[in-house]
């Protein structure tokens, strides 16, 4: 298999950290992806699980101080983006990668009109005139979907929807045609029938542009029904890997279990949630082990002491837990588990 | 659960509610507008039933729970609660039927006061109804965390050193406080993540079982309410399009709104296929609705008549009704 040469994007060990008075939290702490041309990569968790400092590290945009990434590296198209100067990176930022987030309204400036914005984001990497700009930008907005694009390019934020934002982000994101998009919940703030056009627009704009999608969500719906892969972040780290299919019909990792089962669903009838106990660890003390063993129902003692390695199961699959290694056999059962 | 859903009593009523707010601007500051935000809603809630209002920003859901409470004065209709019209109520006749209305919010770190310790406000909610001797207050409040499962260590502690589940679970304490026959929950568990929403959910309905409670459950999440509902109300632009069971709903919905609406939720299942139906276009504006039945801008199947007339709320099968030319 040649799969590196579809490679776009290979995240090694990157570890992003936020030194703070209280302590130094571990936001992102030793992940690695990769993202291949085309391809749409799901990553999900929950709050604090890192999903969003992950997105933000790989274009440098950490906040720093507090914040900074203490190792790792980002290759894309087979060079380090951590080595490269901040005038390098904002060639790269918008142009080649670029990112959308939830909330569109503090994304956009909202002093200019839409159609300035993406003007200003092609003039910024391509050489064109204002007016060449303009009508591309116009351009871009007809494409995303916006009916009067010519009008609609003249207003102000605040003068359009949620959905029409939204829109608006995703063609400024597209304008220059990136080879990566990172988009960042970018339909949490939606309503659910906003939410299935701006997802349908994403996936025909991926085909058309054969983009690479990050897609950072904590909605498994989502997932499912856009992702080719996906990867289950917990406590900082990816406690799974896997095709998306793969996640919903066999799941691994106890906790992407315990996420599936405690989901309210559309497609079937429970009596009662099947929750997982407990809450998320505090990142500035961390057990010492696997960071889920606490609300583990299988946890060992093995899991207490030390951190599995996410490790290959199967072809595509990657899950980072004790149960899936020849030690777990020989693990004694963990004395006494502490109440939750 | 074992009665019937005909036979239970029914608690709340809501005739022909409508709450309009008015729009300042133009000269003198006059009233140059309105925003319909629920215009002309009826339905009734069962004593012990979940009702669930669901619907997209703007449909007039929240507006419709806080009427109810009378937080916002309603523009015109009548509420009856236990067959009592509350918006014939002084104030202060007002302030002790909230005893038995209780509210819950999405998100609870807004609604906790962060310089009292969880102790102190819940045992002002005890005081101002004046539920329980003062003498027993402690130990009440002890039961109280009991009942949503926190410690009573909890009682010193102030709302900033909980998890937001645990905030909820503050929240819901709260509300259980004073006795309540009805607690709207309004995106009670919206702000949660999913592993702690599915914690709430629980503890709601055990709750409910436990102290024969009533829910008016207003949420956007259609996988929460199908969760947690008996019976659901759609809503859209202020008007109601469809009220059925639970089972109705999910399986045999009629409305197109519904249908998009549920068609519109992705599903992580394969063996649940289903054709989507793709809306076009946003909610319009509710200051000025457009005319005949609200969704015609945006329905797939619009004839004629929907342009020009409003659909009424029909019956079309037991405990389902419907507002559509096209159904009907």
């Amino acid at each position: 298999m040649n799969q590196d040469a579809d490679k776009i994007l290979e995240v090694k060990n990157l570890q992003t950290h936020f030194f703070t008075d209280e302590g130094t939290s571990k936001a992102v702490n030793g992940i690695s992806f990769s993202l291949n041309k085309g391809e749409t990569l799901g990553i999900v968790g929950e709050s604090g699980s890192g999903k969003s400092i992950t997105s933000l590290s790989l274009l440098r945009l950490i906040p720093s101080p507090p914040g900074k990434i203490a190792g790792g590296s980002i290759l894309f198209k087979g060079e380090d983006l951590l080595t490269k100067s901040e005038k390098q990176m904002r060639s790269i930022r918008g142009n080649e990668i670029s990112m959308i987030f939830q909330e569109p309204m503090t994304s956009l400036n909202p002093v200019y009109s839409a159609g300035e914005q993406i003007a200003e984001a092609i003039r910024l990497h391509q050489k064109l005139g204002k007016k060449e700009a303009w009508d591309k930008a116009v351009d871009m907005l007809r494409l995303v979907g916006i009916p009067s694009p010519e009008k609609r390019a003249k207003q102000e934020p605040h003068e359009l929807s949620g959905g029409m934002r939204q829109r608006v982000m995703i063609a400024m994101a597209l304008a220059c045609h990136p080879e990566v998009l990172i988009a960042d919940e970018p339909t949490t703030a939606l309503d659910v029938t906003i939410q299935a056009q701006i997802l349908e627009l994403i996936k025909t704009l991926q085909k058309d542009f054969g983009t690479a999608v990050i897609l950072i969500t904590h909605d498994l719906g989502v997932v499912y029904e856009t992702c080719d892969r996906v990867a289950v972040m917990y406590a900082g780290k990816i406690v799974e890997y896997t095709l998306a299919k793969e996640i919903f019909t066999n799941p691994k990792h106890p906790y992407t279990i315990g996420l599936l089962n405690s989901l309210p669903r559309l497609d079937m009838d429970q009596e009662e949630l099947t929750t997982i106990p407990g809450t998320v660890p505090s990142p500035y003390n961390m057990p010492k082990g696997c960071s889920f063993a606490p609300r583990c129902p299988h946890a060992k003692g093995i899991c207490e002491q030390a951190v599995p390695d996410l490790q290959a199961i199967g072809p595509s699959t990657e899950v980072s837990c004790w149960m899936f290694t020849p030690q777990w056999e020989k693990a004694y059962d963990a004395q006494e588990k502490v109440g939750i | 659960m074992g009665v019937p859903a005909a036979e239970k009593k029914v608690l709340l009523k809501v005739d022909q509610l409508k709450q309009y707010f008015p729009i300042k601007g133009g000269f003198f500051g006059r009233t140059i507008n309105h925003v319909k935000a629920v215009d002309d809603i009826t339905f009734d809630i069962k004593q012990g039933e979940t009702l669930s209002i669901v619907g997209e920003s703007g449909c007039g859901k929240s507006t419709t729970g806080r009427a109810i409470l009378r937080l916002d004065e309603p523009t015109s209709g009548s509420i009856h609660f236990q067959d009592r019209d509350l918006l014939s109520l002084g104030k202060k006749e007002m302030r002790r039927t909230r005893k038995d209305l209780q509210v819950i919010f999405q998100d609870p770190f807004a609604s906790l006061n962060p310089r009292q310790t969880i102790g102190k406000i819940l045992g002002e909610a005890l005081a101002i109804q004046n539920v329980v001797p003062k003498e027993n207050r402690k130990s009440r409040i002890e039961e109280l965390l009991g009942h949503v499962g926190l410690r009573p260590e909890s009682m010193e502690r102030y709302p900033h050193e909980f998890s937001g589940g645990q905030r909820q679970r503050i929240g819901i304490a709260r509300a259980l406080a004073v006795d309540p026959k009805l607690i709207i929950c309004d995106e009670a568990v919206s702000a949660l993540d999913v592993s702690i929403q599915a914690q709430v959910l629980n503890l709601l309905k055990s709750l409910q079982r436990q102290f024969d409670l009533t829910f008016l459950f207003i949420s956007h999440d259609l996988g929460v309410v199908r969760h947690i509902s008996d019976r659901v109300m759609v809503m859209y632009l202020g008007k109601i399009v469809e009220i059925a069971d639970k089972k109705s709903i999910f399986e045999q919905p009629q409305h197109p709104y519904t249908r998009a609406l549920l068609s519109a939720i992705p599903v992580p299942n394969p063996v649940h296929e289903r054709e989507r139906i793709l809306l076009t276009g946003d909610v319009p504006s509710p200051i000025d609705p457009p005319n005949g039945c609200r969704f015609h801008t945006r329905c797939p199947f619009v004839q004629d008549i929907c342009k020009t007339q409003l659909p009424e709320l029909k019956r079309s099968a037991q405990n389902h009704q419907v507002a559509c030319h096209i159904v009907s």
